[in-house]
């Protein structure tokens, strides 16, 4: 494996094409070769550790003499990752995942001009026949990290902090909420948009601004742990860790988190590639496959907190709990998913109303 | 809205506020020597992630800010030895500095990214620091007292001694200066490095003052801001105070009327997110309406200097 930046990646891709010349071409060819593309830096301890830690566990489970990999990071969204990938799909990678949104174009590109090389675009929309879309249900984890915030805030306001007022975001926001108020019926959620997807000075002020407006426990939709820092600094109940475990910054104010694991995701795509059976497709898991995972519970959770918890966690598991079960108001009164009935996938992405209690 | 949430909230101003005034006094009187550095972004990286490893290894932030200071006015010399010295262009100089400090920040402070520091709070005992009423005064980080201290500094510095004086000729006229006998490029390297100190500072305020943790880019365009800041300042220190905290006010504002919902969504908080660029262009269009247009930009802002000439 190399991790290497943009400008390097050029480099390296001529050493690449000479090493058959060199070693022995039947060996070369045994390998899949599989390029990740990162919008950051495997350090950041959120989006873009969880995307490495998938790609090495995939190793791990593959074997490093069946898959060899190449990791760009930095790369910008838009026309610049076109470069990228155009040169890795060069290189002769038989895969290549996009890990962000805003890849989408270059990516519908560069693959119809490499038909043989297969393209995985995370958080996609829209597929080809060389390229599937990937994204986990990170909302089945909102609900439960709404369970414990409805159960044991002592104010009843509880907030949101967001990055954009996305689809994704938005049933993050109704998930955690509705979630809350099945635990209490009254619950507030308070909704501050940063309009940042990384700003962490912003993230803390906006954490400061909601407990100064009595709310006591928090979440975020943004990386980082700015807003569990305040939370744990003012000393309210708490708040959760987004993408990875975030204990170590908040000790006391830590109550649990969601954890995106991609390794199953990874191991299956590659697998289907070194069998040769990959197929075009569209891959959204969530708890029940292993893709968002419930970090451990802080010990001050009440025992029968944690049983609620688990109760929706493992209710989603089997199916038994729907995140968005009607009925469901929505914040300005209206009805909006009939007793009985529930928000399905296809609905899902065009949500753009917030339940009864939600202040957005 | 009752008197403890409004203290609260000029408290979560006035901290928001503190690294861009600290930074934007530094540029002020880089400036005024008649030097312009676009390089602020870079120079407080540079002192965030320092600050944020020297506190975080010794445990000590006012070590941690005296350092972060040391280290910014070390990578404005950089700046000072190209453009001084050697005359490169002033404008593209800067630039390079901050993409420098984005970079040498990244890699300096890979190791430190994911590891939780404490706050840097006041030093007042707790009973005047965390009483509701009394913390307005007394509630504040060191830092804050010591950007209060450097706006009467640095306003006493230019208005009231010669060193001053001397600092402005540099800016007004660097021939002439230099002429009766003044070291033009000599002060000018005083001023950036007292500049790259300040900036060091402000970025030191990231982890110790508003978020203790260090990550990538944890500035988040702050130092433009600051540059903004001199501007809308019109290169006045007491003007640069007021107009920090107006920023600051502004996007404490975008925060608290979101959280706070109701009539107070009334301004929508887009609109609150604008305010600052949108002031800066009215004070823009004010300066150059008045009568004594741009009366106080430095004459010399971003000319070279070599002497003989």
């Amino acid at each position: 494996m190399s991790i290497i930046t943009r400008r390097t990646a050029i480099k390296i891709g001529g050493a690449a094409a000479a090493l058959p010349l060199i070693g022995s071409r039947a060996f070369a060819a045994e390998k899949v070769r599989a390029a990740f593309v990162l919008i950051g830096t495997p350090d950041d301890n959120g989006w873009n550790y969880g995307h490495d830690l998938g790609r090495r566990e995939m190793i791990e489970a593959l074997g490093a003499d069946k898959v060899e990999t190449t990791v760009v990071t930095n790369v910008a969204e838009g026309p610049d990752s076109e470069r990228v990938f155009r040169e890795l799909a060069q290189q002769g990678h038989d895969i290549i995942f996009g890990t962000s949104f805003g890849y989408g174009d270059a990516m519908l590109k560069v693959a119809k001009q490499f038909p043989d090389v297969k393209f995985e675009w995370a958080t996609g929309y829209q597929t080809a026949p060389n390229l599937s879309i990937y994204n986990a249900r990170f909302h089945e984890g909102r609900s439960v990290l709404g369970t414990i915030a409805g159960a044991m805030s002592e104010t009843g306001i509880g907030a949101y902090i967001g990055s954009f007022p996305i689809p994704e975001v938005v049933m993050g926001i109704n998930a955690f909420h509705l979630a809350a108020r099945k635990q209490n019926p009254d619950f507030i959620t308070k909704v501050v948009y940063v309009n940042s997807w990384f700003d962490p000075p912003k993230e803390a002020d906006a954490a400061r601004a909601l407990i100064d407006q009595g709310v006591d426990v928090i979440t975020q939709h943004t990386d980082g742990p700015a807003a569990l820092q305040v939370a744990e600094e003012r000393g309210i109940i708490g708040g959760f860790g987004q993408g990875a475990d975030m204990s170590a910054f908040a000790p006391k104010a830590h109550l649990t988190s969601i954890i995106d694991i991609w390794s199953p995701y990874y191991i299956k795509a590659v697998k289907s590639v070194i069998d040769g059976t990959w197929a075009e497709g569209s891959s959204w898991e969530g708890l029940a496959a292993g893709e968002v995972v419930i970090g451990p519970y802080n010990e001050k959770i009440p025992a029968d907190v944690v049983a609620a918890a688990e109760a929706v966690r493992l209710g989603i598991i089997d199916g038994s709990v729907h995140p968005f079960a009607g009925p469901i108001t929505d914040n300005e009164g209206t009805l909006r998913v009939e007793a009985g009935d529930v928000i399905d996938d296809g609905e899902f992405w065009g949500v753009d109303w917030y339940a009864q209690g939600v202040e957005a | 809205m009752s008197a403890t949430l409004l203290i609260a909230m000029l408290i979560t101003m006035i901290g928001a506020s503190t690294p861009i005034l600290l930074a934007a006094l530094g540029e002020l009187v880089v400036e005024k020597s008649g030097v312009l550095n676009l390089g602020i972004e870079g120079m407080m990286l540079t002192g965030a992630v320092v600050g944020f490893a020297v506190t975080y290894t010794t445990g000590n932030p006012w070590l941690g800010i005296t350092i972060a200071a040391l280290a910014g006015a070390a990578v404005s010399m950089i700046f000072a030895f190209l453009t001084l010295s050697l005359s490169a262009n002033q404008v593209a100089t800067g630039l390079a500095l901050t993409i420098f400090g984005t970079g040498f920040s990244a890699l300096f402070g890979s190791e430190y990214t994911g590891k939780p520091l404490e706050l840097f709070k006041s030093i007042f005992p707790a009973s005047l620091a965390e009483d509701p009423y009394l913390r307005l005064i007394f509630g504040h980080s060191p830092l804050v007292y010591f950007s209060f201290f450097m706006v009467f500094a640095v306003w006493w510095f230019l208005s009231r001694t010669r060193a001053g004086l001397i600092l402005r000729a540099v800016g007004e006229n660097d021939v002439s200066a230099h002429s009766i006998g003044y070291s033009v490029i000599g002060i000018r390297y005083g001023a950036v490095a007292f500049g790259g100190a300040m900036a060091g500072v402000g970025g030191a305020c990231f982890p110790l003052l508003l978020t203790p943790q260090w990550v990538e880019g944890l500035t988040a365009g702050r130092g433009w801001i600051a540059l903004a800041l001199v501007v809308f300042a019109a290169w006045r220190p007491l003007r640069l105070l007021a107009g920090a905290y107006l920023f600051g006010l502004i996007a404490t504002m975008e925060l608290y009327t979101q959280a706070a919902g109701g009539v107070f969504r009334i301004i929508a908080p887009e609109m609150w997110a604008s305010l600052p660029y949108l002031a800066t262009i009215g004070v823009l269009v004010i300066i150059s309406l008045g009568r004594s247009a741009n009366a106080n930009a430095p004459a010399c802002l971003g000319k070279p200097f070599e002497a003989g000439h």
